[in-house]
C-alpha cells in the first residue's frame, strides 16, 4: 500500500515536470503578455523595458531553470493579471470548480444508477427506449449549446404561442410549454457562506443552490448519458451470468438479486471509468464556467490564455495534472476495496 | 389573448415576488430592510473589469471607466465632444505655453483629505512617470500650484490639445498615496503587473467608493457620502460590477434580470435586445476607426498610389456596415469621426469597381497579384468576417488574398513583425483628436520619435506629416481644424490607410435605469449621474 502511494507520488512529480516543460515550450505561441499590460499607444522602448524586467528576453533554458528553482520551493511565479502568486489565484478559484464538479457528480450518480439499472432490467419497455433515445441526443449536443438552451428556457424564459390561444386546450398547451425563467444565469450569487479560508460555499443557501443548478446540469449533461449507457450495458451482461441465474434459481428475491448481487459487480468498471471521467470533467468546466461566468478555475484558465498570463497557465496545467494523478490513485484504492482480488502494486501475488 | 396571458403572467410574478420578499425578509432579518427603502442598487455586467485600481498602471477602457467612478477628471467630455468643468471650474490660456486652471473648492477625497492644487501637481508628475501615459503627456513640461485652488500647467511648446489631456487628469489623493507601506515600498510607485499599494488601495474624489474587489469576479462600490457634486441627480447608492466576458452570457444575464446594465451588446443580439420587454437598447456612434494597411515594403504594387486607390475603390464600405455589421457601424471615408476637429464632411466612401479595374490596368496590374492578409478574430466587432468580406471584394480586381485570422494575444506580436502584406487595425485616438490618427497610423516611421508606431505598411507622405505637425502647434483652433481637414483630404487622395467604418457602441439596461443621458462615444458611462426610477413596491 505504502509502496503504491510512493510510486504514485513519483508519477505525480514526473507528470508535473513533463507538463511544465511542455507548457514552457509553447509559451512563445501564446502571445506576448506585455501587450496585454500596456495601452496600444505605448512606445516599443517602454514595452522592451517591461519585457526585460519580467525576464521574458532570456533564453528558454534560463527561464525554465529560474522557474524550476522557484517551483521546487513552492513558488510558481506571479500571475501577470492578478498580480499575486499563481498558486494563490488557483487556490482561490478551486473551491468554485470543485463544488460545480461535486454537484454534477451528484446529479450523475443520482440519475444514472436508477435509470441504467431500470433500462437493463426492462430493456424493452417504452420508458427505457425513451431514456436511450434521449441519452443519444444528450451525448451529441455540445455542452456550450446545452448551456445556452438551458439559460434561454430557465433563466430568460420562453413564451409559446404555437397553439391557438382561444381554445382551452391551446391555451393550456401554450402555458405548459412556456416558461417563466427567473433562474440565475451567471455567477455564484451574492449569498455565499464562508466555510474556511477562501472556501465560500454555494451549498449552504437557497440562493447559492439556485445559482448552482444550471451550470451543474449542463456540466452533467455530457457525462450522464455516458454513464446511463455504461451501467445499462454492464448490468445486462451481469444479468446473463451464471451466478445471477443461480441466485434466481435459489429463490432469492429479484430485488435483492438486482441491487445487491448484480449491481455490485456492475459498478466495478463504472468506478474505473468514473474516476477518469471526473478528471475529464475538470477540463469540461472550462466551457461550462465560461458560459455561466462561474468564477472557477476553468474560466480563470480561459481568461489566462486570452491574456497570455503564462505563469498562471503553467501552474494551472501542472495542478490539473496532479488532480488527474490523485483521482486515478483514489480510484485504484476504491477499486481495491470493492474487489480485493486486485493487487495494487502489480507484483505477483 | 396576449393581454390575458400577460396579466396572468404578471400576477404570478407578483405573487412570487411577494413570496420571495417575505422569505427574504425572514431570512435576512431586519438588517436589510432599512436599506431597501431608499437605496438604488445597480448591478452591472461589463465585458471586462478594471485590470488594476492604479489609474496610471494601464491605459485601458476598463481602468478609465473605473476612473470615472472612483475619481473625477479636471474636465470631462460631454456627449457632443464639448468640455464640461469637473474638478477644474475655469481655465484660461495665460500665454502661449501656460494654461491657468481654477480648481473646485470644498472637494474631499474618500480618505477625508481635502482636495487642493498640490494633488493636481502630484498627479501630473505621476502621469509623466507612467509608462502608459508618459508619451501622451510628453508636451507637458510641468505643473505648478499658484495657490491652493489655482494651478498652472506649462507646455514645452504651444500645444492646442491641453484641454483634451486634462480629461485624463484624475487628481489622486497625494497624501494618501505618499509614504511607505509596511513592507517598505513606496506607496506612489507604479508597478506593471505587480502588487503595488496603488493597485489595491483607492482614494479619489469620485462618486463611488470601492468597498470590495475580487479581481475577475466582482467589484463592489458604494456611493461616497461627501461627494461634492450635490447638483447631480444621480441616485445610485450601490454598484455591483460583475465582468461577463462571453457575449451571449452577458446578454442572457440582462434578459434574465440578473444584471441591470450591460455594455457591448453584440450585433447579432441587437434585434433580440431591442425587442425584449422591459429592456432598453441604447446605441452610440463610436469613434474607433476600423481599417486596413497595405505593406509597401513587401508588395511593390502598393507603392503605386493608383493601386492603393483601386483597393480602396474595390471595397464596399456601405455593404459591410449595412449587412455584416447590421447597421451597427458608420461607413467611413476618413479616419476622423463626426465631432472630431479634422472631420471633413466631403470625404465619403467611394465604392466603384469599374474605376478600380481601370486604375489597376493603368498601373500595369491588370492581371492582379497575390497577397497575404492578417486580421484578429476577437478584437473588433466581427473582425474576422470583415476581413473575409474584404478579401472577397479584392478578388474583383484580381488581387488574390490568402487570409489568416488569429486571436488577439497572438495578433499583436504577429502585427509587430510586419511580415504580411495587408493587416487590419482599428484605432481610437486617446486625445479624441484627428492628429493622433495620423501620428500613429500614417506618419513616416521614425524609431527615434516613435512616429508611425502602427504604420504597418511603411506608408510615407512627408507633405501630410508636415501639415499635421504644423497643426499640432497651432493654437488658433479654427485654423488648426482647417489644416487637419486638409490633411484628411490629402490622405483620402493618396490612400495611406483604408478606412472601413467607425464601430458603434451598444448598451442595454432594464426599464427604469436611464442610461441614455450618461453613456457617450468615449465608452465611459458617467455612472455618478445615473438616475434609476425608484420602484415603489
Amino acid at each position: 500500500m505504502i509502496a503504491f502511494l510512493i510510486k504514485r507520488l513519483m508519477h505525480a512529480i514526473l507528470v508535473m515536470f513533463v507538463i511544465s516543460v511542455l507548457a514552457f515550450a509553447i509559451q512563445d505561441n501564446l502571445g506576448d503578455p506585455v501587450l496585454q499590460m500596456v495601452g496600444q499607444s505605448v512606445p516599443e522602448s517602454e514595452r522592451e523595458e517591461i519585457r526585460e524586467r519580467l525576464g521574458l528576453n532570456d533564453s528558454f533554458l534560463v527561464q525554465y531553470v529560474r522557474f524550476a528553482k522557484n517551483a521546487v520551493q513552492g513558488d510558481f511565479g506571479n500571475s501577470y493579471f492578478y498580480r499575486e502568486p499563481a498558486l494563490e489565484v488557483i487556490a482561490r478559484h478551486l473551491p468554485a470548480t470543485l463544488e460545480l464538479v461535486f454537484a454534477s457528480t451528484l446529479i450523475i450518480v443520482l440519475f444514472s444508477v436508477p435509470i441504467g439499472v431500470y433500462s437493463a432490467i426492462k430493456p424493452r419497455s417504452p420508458i427505457s427506449r425513451l431514456f436511450m433515445g434521449v441519452s443519444i441526443i444528450g451525448i451529441s449536443i455540445p455542452v456550450f449549446l446545452t448551456a445556452i438552451v438551458l439559460i434561454q428556457i430557465f433563466a430568460i424564459g420562453v413564451t409559446v404561442t404555437l397553439f391557438p390561444e382561444s381554445t382551452g386546450w391551446g391555451a393550456w398547451l401554450n402555458a405548459l410549454f412556456s416558461t417563466e425563467g427567473n433562474m440565475p444565469s451567471f455567477g455564484r450569487g451574492y449569498e455565499l457562506v464562508n466555510v474556511v479560508g477562501n472556501w465560500d460555499t454555494n451549498l449552504a443557501t437557497w440562493n447559492g443552490l439556485q445559482h448552482l443548478v444550471l451550470p451543474a446540469v449542463s456540466l452533467a449533461s455530457i457525462m450522464l448519458p455516458l454513464f446511463i449507457r455504461l451501467i445499462r450495458a454492464e448490468m445486462m451482461e451481469v444479468l446473463q451470468s451464471e451466478y445471477v441465474k443461480y441466485a434466481r434459481a435459489k429463490g432469492i428475491s429479484m430485488r435483492r438479486v438486482y441491487f445487491v448481487h448484480a449491481l455490485k459487480n456492475t459498478m466495478l468498471p463504472v468506478i474505473t471509468v468514473g474516476g477518469v471521467q471526473i478528471g475529464t470533467m475538470v477540463a469540461y468546466t472550462i466551457l461550462t464556467e465560461t458560459v455561466f461566468q462561474w468564477p472557477g478555475m476553468g474560466l480563470m484558465f480561459l481568461d489566462a490564455i486570452n491574456r497570455a498570463d503564462i505563469p498562471l497557465i503553467v501552474s494551472y496545467l501542472m495542478i490539473v495534472g496532479v488532480i488527474f494523478v490523485v483521482t486515478n490513485t483514489i480510484v485504484d484504492l476504491i477499486y481495491g476495496m470493492v474487489n480485493p482480488t486486485v493487487k495494487l502494486t502489480g507484483k505477483p501475488a | 389573448m396576449n393581454n390575458k396571458q400577460r396579466s396572468k403572467g404578471t400576477n404570478m410574478t407578483l405573487k412570487k415576488t411577494l413570496l420571495a420578499s417575505v422569505i427574504g425578509a425572514v431570512v435576512a432579518g431586519t438588517t436589510l430592510l432599512p436599506m431597501a427603502a431608499s437605496a438604488e442598487t445597480l448591478r452591472i455586467g461589463y465585458s471586462a473589469d478594471p485590470e488594476t485600481l492604479d489609474l496610471h498602471e494601464q491605459l485601458s477602457g476598463g481602468v478609465l471607466r473605473f476612473s470615472h467612478m472612483a475619481f473625477d477628471p479636471l474636465i470631462r467630455w460631454t456627449k457632443d465632444f464639448e468640455f464640461e468643468p469637473r474638478l477644474a471650474t475655469e481655465w484660461e490660456q495665460v500665454d502661449e505655453t501656460t494654461m491657468r486652471m481654477t480648481l473646485r473648492e470644498g472637494v474631499t477625497f474618500h480618505s477625508g483629505n481635502e482636495f487642493t492644487a498640490k494633488d493636481v501637481v502630484w498627479t501630473i508628475e505621476r502621469l509623466k512617470e507612467s509608462p502608459d501615459y508618459r508619451a501622451i503627456f510628453e508636451p507637458v513640461a510641468r505643473a505648478e500650484a499658484v495657490d491652493d485652488y489655482t494651478v498652472e500647467i506649462v507646455t514645452t511648446e504651444p500645444y492646442p490639445l491641453l484641454l483634451n489631456l486634462a480629461t485624463y487628469i484624475f487628481p489622486m489623493d497625494s497624501e494618501f498615496y505618499s509614504g511607505e507601506t509596511d513592507d517598505g515600498s513606496d506607496k506612489a510607485e507604479i508597478v506593471k503587473a505587480g502588487n503595488s499599494f496603488a493597485s489595491r488601495n483607492v482614494s479619489g474624489t469620485g462618486p463611488f467608493i470601492v468597498t470590495d474587489r475580487r479581481q475577475g469576479v466582482r467589484v463592489d462600490f458604494e456611493r461616497f457620502e461627501d461627494y461634492w457634486d450635490t447638483e447631480s441627480e444621480g441616485n445610485v447608492s450601490r454598484i455591483v460590477l460583475t465582468p461577463i466576458a462571453e457575449n451571449a452570457s452577458r446578454v442572457a444575464a440582462l434578459l434574465s434580470g440578473g444584471v441591470d446594465f450591460i455594455d457591448a451588446v453584440p450585433p447579432n443580439d441587437l434585434e433580440r435586445v431591442r425587442e425584449a420587454d422591459d429592456v432598453n437598447l441604447v446605441t452610440v456612434d463610436g469613434t474607433r476607426i476600423i481599417g486596413f494597411q497595405m505593406n509597401e515594403e513587401r508588395v511593390e504594387a502598393f507603392q503605386d498610389a493608383r493601386v492603393r486607390q483601386a483597393v480602396d475603390l474595390a471595397i464596399n464600405q456601405e455593404a459591410i456596415a449595412d449587412r455584416l455589421m447590421r447597421g451597427f457601424a458608420n461607413p467611413a471615408g476618413q479616419m476622423s469621426p463626426k465631432g472630431y476637429s479634422g472631420h471633413n464632411p466631403d470625404l465619403t466612401p467611394r465604392y466603384d469597381i469599374e474605376r478600380a479595374q481601370e486604375l489597376m490596368a493603368e498601373a500595369g496590374y491588370e492581371d492582379g497579384f497575390s497577397i497575404e492578409m492578417i486580421a484578429p478574430n476577437n478584437r473588433y466587432v466581427n473582425d474576422a468576417q470583415i476581413a473575409q468580406a474584404v478579401s472577397n471584394m479584392l478578388a474583383q480586381i484580381n488581387i488574390d488574398v490568402d487570409l489568416r485570422t488569429m486571436p488577439l494575444a497572438q495578433y499583436w506580436p504577429e502585427y509587430d513583425t510586419r511580415e504580411s502584406d495587408m493587416a487590419m487595425i482599428g484605432w481610437h485616438a486617446d486625445t479624441e483628436d484627428t492628429a493622433n490618427f495620423f501620428q500613429y497610423l500614417t506618419f513616416c516611421i521614425d524609431e527615434e520619435t516613435g512616429a508611425g508606431q502602427y504604420n504597418y505598411g511603411s506608408y510615407c507622405n512627408e507633405e501630410i506629416d508636415a501639415l499635421v505637425t504644423a497643426a499640432d502647434s497651432e493654437t488658433d483652433l479654427e485654423k488648426r481644424n482647417e489644416m487637419l481637414r486638409e490633411a484628411e483630404a490629402m490622405l483620402y487622395e493618396d490612400v495611406g490607410y483604408i478606412t472601413l467604418h467607425w464601430q458603434n457602441l451598444a448598451y442595454a439596461a432594464t426599464d427604469g435605469v436611464n442610461i441614455e443621458p450618461v453613456v457617450n462615444a468615449l465608452d465611459f458611462p458617467y455612472l455618478g449621474d445615473l438616475v434609476i426610477d425608484s420602484s415603489d413596491d
